[in-house]
């Protein structure tokens, strides 16, 4: 098997998370965007790995694992508390920080 | 042990996985009902614990369906809930046709651009023989070579937790 076969469908699944990103304006489906993200890389890690024959690579996609999990816990927190104030989710009304 | 060539069945169950997550991918971000959204995203992270399985890196793809299939995708299923979003279809998701203009070409961008390099630079490498690489050598590797980062990442989730509990605490 070539090992492009795992970056390519890795670097289509990570543009499809941008394109999520952008183009969604929920603040739950932006973090699912993300996420989706953030899984796409590890499969470039565990091909990488297996192609080296190092296990760093599977040692590294569990960090990434254990820190998307944090993520996803404070931004949904975050979304809450953005839901509590403003009884809305969309990203698109906090914009405070706008001159 | 298996010559690149033989590997037939494995690559049809490569070819169908990538286009069930693609499939899957493509409408997690399209979707106009968010409870749908986050169940074609376990379609989404099932599928990526059969890649690592086809990689030959059996622990990483129980870990996945773990956190992802089992705690994540919950977290947002409670998420949704919690902020009462609408259940059924709903247009308010997406931004104006503009923004999803400049959302696409960023994309496509950014998949001509990487799909360059990887073409550049891996276009005829394969894997070669497949190797196990164990759980027990994982766990080595974690508590040898990378102790300090395991450690800063348990102070991590630590702060996670407390920074979880104090944002979406109701005082």
């Amino acid at each position: 098997m070539f090992v492009n076969q795992f970056l390519f469908l890795g670097a289509i699944l990570f543009c499809i998370g941008v394109y999520g990103v952008l183009a969604r304006r929920n603040g739950v489906l932006v973090l699912m965007s993300i996420e989706l993200i953030l899984n796409s890389v590890n499969i470039n890690l565990i091909a990488f790995g297996q192609l080296h024959k190092d296990i760093s690579g599977q040692v590294f996609a569990l960090f990434i694992i254990a820190v998307a999990a944090a993520e996803v816990g404070v931004g949904l927190a975050i979304v809450m508390m953005l839901y509590r104030n403003r009884r809305s989710i969309d990203i698109d009304d906090v914009d405070l920080m706008k001159g | 042990m298996f010559a690149a060539d033989l590997l037939v069945a494995q690559n049809i169950a490569f070819y169908l996985t990538a286009a069930m997550m693609v499939f899957g991918a493509v409408k997690v971000v399209t979707v106009k009902n968010m409870v749908h959204a986050a169940l074609w995203l376990v379609i989404v992270f099932a599928g990526m614990a059969a890649m690592f399985i086809l990689l030959a890196a059996e622990f990483i793809a129980v870990t996945q369906v773990l956190v992802y299939i089992g705690a994540i995708v919950v977290l947002f299923l409670f998420g949704i809930m919690l902020t009462r979003a609408p259940m059924g279809r709903s247009t308010e998701l997406d931004n104006g046709p503009q923004a999803k203009g400049i959302a696409v070409v960023v994309g496509l961008l950014l998949a001509a651009v990487l799909g360059y390099a990887l073409w550049d630079g891996f276009r005829d490498t394969e894997f070669g023989d497949f190797a196990v690489q164990r759980t027990g050598e994982v766990s080595d590797s974690i508590f040898s070579t990378y102790l300090v980062p395991f450690e800063v990442v348990s102070v991590l989730l630590l702060g996670a937790l407390i920074g979880a509990i104090v944002l979406a605490r109701r005082d």
